[in-house]
C-alpha cells in the first residue's frame, strides 16, 4: 500500500525535474510550483495511521503500549503535545524533544533497554523505523497549534544558549558551523535553498513542517535525523542520538521559529 | 605562537562581556561536544576541537579585527605546499572533482578519491545549472584573468587553503584538510583556466 503510493510519484518527480533542468531561468518559480505540486501527492499521512498502530500495540517485557506516555501535556495525551517541545521534564531532569520522549517511554512503560530500541532509529525506503513512524503520528496531532517549546525553566534556557552556541560553533575537516549553509538569504547548495536558522522568518517555516516526507529518497525523516545528516555533511563525527547537544541544536530552531502553526509533517524535496 | 595566544585572549575576554549566566563556556562547550559526539569512520573525535583559525573566526562572528586576520592569513600562507612548475592539470578530471561531493563524511571510505563539492556552492561550467550560489560565480574565471603563472599560483593556492586569502571564508582548506591531492587541485586549476574548458566557453 505504501510502496505503489511513493512508486507513483516518481514520474511526476522526474517531470518536475526535468523542467528544472531545462530552464534556467525561473529556477525559482519553478522550484515553488514543483513543491506545491509534491505537496499534494504526499504520502504522509500513511506513515501518521501506521505511527498510530505502533503507538497502540503492545510491545516490549512489559507488554505496554505507549498509550500511557506523557508528551508533556499529561499521561497519554498526543494532542498539541509536539508543538510544545523540546521543553523540561522533571521526572528525568532533562529538556527532551520528541524522539527523546519516545525513547524515555519505550524504556519506562514498555521496559525495553534503550539498546534495543534505539538499534536502528534512522530508516531506509524500504523500512522506515519505528521511530519515524511514531514522529509522524504524534507531530500530526499537532497541526493548527502554534509551536511553543519551554523556555521558562532554568535548564530550557540553558539548552537554548547551548544550542545558539552550537549553531555558530566552526570546527570539522571543512571549518563549518551550521552558519556557513544556514547563515545567509537567499542562497542554494546545488538546487536546494537554504533557510537562515537563526532568524524567526528562516526558523519558522522549517519548525512548522518537521518531520518531514522527502520525495528524493521516499523516506520519512525525524529532526534528530535532520541534524544528524547536516553534521555528516559538515564534516564532524556523529552527535548521540537525542544527545543534549542534539536537543539544544532542536531547541534554538524550535524557540528562533516559535509562534507559528505547526502544519507539518512537511514534503520535502 | 605567541601572537596567536595573546589574540585568542583577547578576543575571549571581549566575548566574555555580554554573557548571560546561561550562556555556556568553552570549556563547557568542548565537554559537551566531546560527550555528546563519537568517531566514526574517517571522522575522528579530534574535529570537534576548534584550531585557532576556527575558534577566532567563530569568537569574532567571521569578522576578526584586520590586524589580526592579516597575520593569521599569512600563518595560512605557509601550510601551502605549491609544487613547481605548471599547475594547469586536464580540465576534464577537474570538472569531474568539481562535481562530487563525496570526501571527509563519516560514510565516505578512507583512502578512496575525493571530490571538491565546487558545484554545492559555485557555478562553474554553463552546462551545469544545478549549481549552489553561497558562493562567487565562477563562470568565464580564465577569460578576464588568463592563465599564467600568477594566476595559476593564486587559484592553487585558494583551493589549498582558502583562509590564506581570507581568514574566515566559508571555503574548506581542501589541500590543507588532506580531502584533494595536489593532483586533483592541478586538475581544478585547469577546469578554471584552460582556455579549452567549459567554463571559459
Amino acid at each position: 500500500m505504501f510502496r505503489s503510493r511513493t512508486s507513483a510519484l516518481a514520474p511526476a518527480l522526474a517531470l518536475a525535474l526535468a523542467a528544472l533542468s531545462v530552464q534556467g531561468q525561473d529556477t525559482k518559480k519553478e522550484i515553488e510550483k514543483y513543491q506545491k505540486m509534491i505537496a499534494d501527492s504526499s504520502p504522509v499521512e500513511l506513515y501518521e495511521l501506521q505511527g498510530e498502530a505502533l503507538w497502540k500495540k503492545k510491545q516490549g517485557p512489559k507488554g505496554a503500549s505507549l498509550e500511557a506516555c506523557d508528551l508533556g501535556r499529561g499521561p497519554g495525551v498526543v494532542k498539541g503535545a509536539y508543538a510544545r517541545l523540546p521543553r523540561y521534564f522533571p521526572d528525568t531532569d532533562r529538556v527532551m524533544d520528541l524522539e527523546a520522549r519516545l525513547l524515555h517511554c519505550m524504556t519506562s512503560l514498555q521496559g525495553r533497554t534503550r539498546e534495543e530500541a534505539t538499534k536502528r532509529v534512522f530508516g531506509d525506503d524500504d523500512n522506515p523505523s519505528e521511530m519515524e513512524y511514531l514522529s509522524a503520528y504524534v507531530a500530526g496531532e499537532s497541526r493548527g497549534v502554534a509551536v511553543s517549546p519551554g523556555t521558562r525553566h532554568p535548564k530550557e534556557k540553558a539548552s537554548y544558549e547551548l544550542g545558539r552556541t552550537l549553531f555558530f560553533y566552526r570546527a570539522g575537516a571543512w571549518d563549518f558551523s551550521c552558519a556557513s549553509c544556514h547563515g545567509e538569504e537567499g542562497k542554494r547548495i546545488r538546487m536546494q535553498e537554504l533557510p537562515v536558522l537563526s532568524t524567526p522568518a528562516g526558523a519558522r517555516a522549517v519548525v512548522a513542517t518537521w518531520p518531514a516526507y522527502r520525495v528524493s529518497n521516499s523516506q520519512f525523516k525525524t529532526m534528530q535525523w535532520r541534524i544528524n545528516d547536516c553534521y555528516r555533511q559538515m564534516r564532524m563525527p556523529e552527535p548521540n542520538f537525542v544527545s543534549d547537544a542534539t536537543i539544544a541544536v532542536n531547541m534554538f530552531l524550535v524557540a528562533t521559529g516559535k509562534g507559528e502553526p505547526y502544519r507539518g509533517p512537511g514534503t520535502k524535496r | 605562537m605567541h601572537t596567536t595566544l595573546t589574540i585568542t585572549l583577547g578576543l575571549a575576554a571581549a566575548a566574555a562581556t555580554p554573557l548571560t549566566c546561561a550562556e555556556p563556556s568553552d570549556q563547557q562547550t568542548l565537554g559537551v561536544l566531546q560527550r555528546d559526539f563519537h568517531a566514526r569512520g574517517q571522522a575522528t573525535m579530534d574535529r570537534v576541537v576548534q584550531d585557532g583559525l576556527q575558534r577566532i573566526c567563530t569568537l569574532s562572528g567571521d569578522q576578526p579585527p584586520a590586524e589580526v586576520a592579516k597575520a593569521l592569513e599569512a600563518d595560512q600562507m605557509r601550510t601551502i605546499v605549491f609544487p613547481s612548475g605548471s599547475l594547469m592539470g586536464e580540465w576534464k578530471r577537474g570538472e569531474a572533482i568539481a562535481q562530487s561531493g563525496r570526501g571527509s563524511m563519516w560514510n565516505d571510505q578512507t583512502g578512496a578519491a575525493a571530490g571538491g563539492s565546487c558545484y554545492n556552492c559555485h557555478q562553474l561550467s554553463p552546462q551545469e545549472q544545478s549549481h549552489g550560489t553561497l558562493a562567487p560565480s565562477l563562470l568565464g574565471f580564465g577569460n578576464k584573468r588568463g592563465n599564467g603563472p600568477q594566476v595559476q599560483q593564486y587559484v592553487y593556492g585558494k583551493i589549498y587553503n582558502a583562509k590564506a586569502y581570507n581568514l574566515c571564508s566559508q571555503m574548506p582548506r581542501l589541500g590543507h584538510a588532506g580531502t584533494l591531492t595536489e593532483q586533483q587541485i592541478k586538475d581544478l586549476v585547469a577546469l578554471l583556466l584552460d582556455p579549452a574548458s567549459p567554463v571559459n566557453k
